[in-house]
C-alpha cells in the first residue's frame, strides 16, 4: 500500500472540523502503521489504547452473537475516539473534539476505508 | 533482531513515553531475551508505575527467570491497581498452583476467567485445577433430588426485567451489570435466542475499564458512552452509576441516534432502581 494512499485516506478524516488526528493501527498489537495527528498527540498511546479497547469490544460483541463491530464510538467529557476495522488486521482510529460532527467523521472514515481496502 | 522487535524498538526510541514498551517487552520475552525484556519493562514501569499491564509484563518476565517471589509481588501490585486484571489473576493462579495451594489457585483462575471468558488457556487451567481439586477432595454431596421449580426461574426473570418495566427490550436488549461483570437486571439473547446475558456481562466489566483507561490516558476526560455498530445489531454501553453499567442492544436497522436516546432513557430507569437499593 503506497504512502500517498495512506495520506489521502487519512486526510479525508482529518479535514473534518474537530478531528485532532487519524491513524491506521495494527489491530493485534496496537502499533502505528500510519498517522496524521496534531503535534501534541502521542500516536503510540492512542494506537495501543484504541486497539485494546476495540479488541475488548469485539469479544463482547461476538459473545452477544452480533459479529465483529464495524464502527466504535467512545464519547468522553473532553473528546471522542472513533474506530473502524479494515479487515482483520488493521484499525482506522480517529481522535476528535467532543463537539465533532460524529456522523460526518464516521462517513469520512468509511470513505477512507474504501480507499485503503 | 526480528522485524517486529526492530520496529517496536524504533518506535520506543522515537517516543520513549509511549506504551509501546508493553508489546516490545512481551515480544522480547517470547523470544527468550529476558534481560532485554526486563530492561524495557523496568523503563516502562518507571514512567507508568500505576499501569497494571506494566506490572503484569514485568511479572511474566520474572516468572520466566524463575524469580517467583518477585513475580508474585508484581502481580499482587497489578491486582491492587486493577482488582479484575485477568493477566494478574492468571499469573497468581499459576504461582499458587505451583506452590501446591490449589484452592487459592482456582480462585484466581476463576476470577481471571470471569474477566476473560474466551481465554482458552484460562479455561484449560480452571478445568485442570478443578480436576486436581476433585481428585484430592472427598466425594461431593449428592445432587439435589429435583431441579428448582420452573416457576422460580420465571419469577427471577420477571424480577430482572422489572428494572426496565415499560421500556422496549426490558427482557431482551437491556442489560444492567455491576463493575465486577455480574448481572443486576435485564436480559440479553443472541439472534438464535440463546441467553448470553451472563457471558456478555462478564465481558462488559473489562470493556468499561478499558474505556475509562483509554479516555483518561488520552486526556479525553471521563468516558460517557461507547456505541458500536455490528452486523447483528447496534449497542450502547454507558455507566448507569459509579458501580453499574448499562448495555442497550438493538437491531442493526435502529438508527444510532435513536439507540442513544433509548440508552439514556434506560439509564434513568436503572438509576432510579439503583437508588431504591441504597
Amino acid at each position: 500500500m503506497s504512502a500517498s494512499k495512506f495520506d489521502t485516506a487519512l486526510e479525508l478524516v482529518t479535514h473534518v472540523p474537530g478531528v485532532r488526528g487519524a491513524m491506521l493501527v495494527s489491530a493485534a498489537d496496537g502499533v502505528v502503521v500510519a498517522e496524521a495527528l496534531m503535534d501534541e498527540m502521542k500516536g503510540s498511546a492512542v494506537a495501543a489504547l484504541a486497539a485494546s479497547l476495540a479488541s475488548r469490544l469485539r469479544r463482547a460483541a461476538e459473545g452477544a452473537g452480533r459479529g465483529v463491530p464495524r464502527f466504535v464510538h467512545l464519547t468522553a467529557t473532553g473528546g471522542t475516539l472513533l474506530a473502524a476495522p479494515l479487515g482483520d488486521d488493521l484499525l482506522l482510529v480517529t481522535v476528535a473534539e467532543r463537539t465533532v460532527n460524529a456522523g460526518l467523521a464516521r462517513l469520512e472514515m468509511f470513505r477512507a476505508l474504501e480507499i485503503l481496502a | 533482531m526480528s522485524d517486529d522487535v526492530r520496529a517496536l524498538t524504533a518506535q520506543l526510541a522515537a517516543d520513549p513515553a509511549s506504551l509501546v514498551f508493553l508489546p516490545l517487552g512481551e515480544a522480547l520475552r517470547r523470544r527468550g531475551q529476558l534481560d532485554s525484556a526486563q530492561k524495557v519493562a523496568l523503563q516502562g514501569l518507571g514512567r507508568y508505575p500505576h499501569l497494571p499491564d506494566a506490572h503484569d509484563l514485568f511479572a511474566r518476565i520474572l516468572t520466566d527467570k524463575a524469580d517467583f517471589e518477585r513475580a508474585f509481588d508484581e502481580w499482587d501490585m497489578a491486582l491492587r491497581l486493577d482488582p479484575q486484571h485477568a493477566g494478574a489473576h492468571k499469573g497468581l493462579g499459576f504461582l499458587f498452583f505451583k506452590a501446591g495451594r490449589t484452592q487459592e489457585a482456582l480462585e484466581h483462575l476463576e476470577a481471571g476467567l470471569a474477566e476473560a471468558p474466551d481465554d482458552p488457556s484460562l479455561k484449560n487451567a480452571v478445568a485442570r485445577v478443578r480436576a486436581a481439586l476433585g481428585a484430592a477432595a472427598p466425594p461431593p454431596p449428592p445432587a439435589p433430588a429435583a431441579p428448582a421449580p420452573a416457576s422460580a426461574e420465571e419469577d427471577d426473570a420477571a424480577a430482572r426485567a422489572a428494572i426496565f418495566a415499560g421500556l422496549e427490550g426490558a427482557e431482551n436488549g437491556l442489560l444492567l451489570v455491576d463493575t465486577q461483570g455480574l448481572r443486576l437486571g435485564g436480559g440479553l439473547r443472541d439472534p438464535g435466542n440463546t441467553d448470553v446475558a451472563d457471558v456478555v456481562a462478564a465481558h462488559l466489566a473489562g470493556v468499561s475499564r478499558e474505556a475509562a483507561r483509554s479516555a483518561k490516558l488520552l486526556g479525553l476526560g471521563q468516558w460517557e458512552m461507547v456505541v458500536l455498530e455490528a452486523p447483528g445489531g447496534n449497542a450502547a454501553l454507558l455507566p448507569a452509576s459509579s458501580e453499574a453499567l448499562l448495555l442497550v442492544v438493538r437491531d442493526a436497522s435502529v438508527p444510532m441516534g435513536r439507540l442513544q436516546v433509548a440508552a439514556e432513557r434506560a439509564a434513568r430507569a436503572a438509576r432510579a432502581w439503583l437508588e431504591t437499593l441504597t
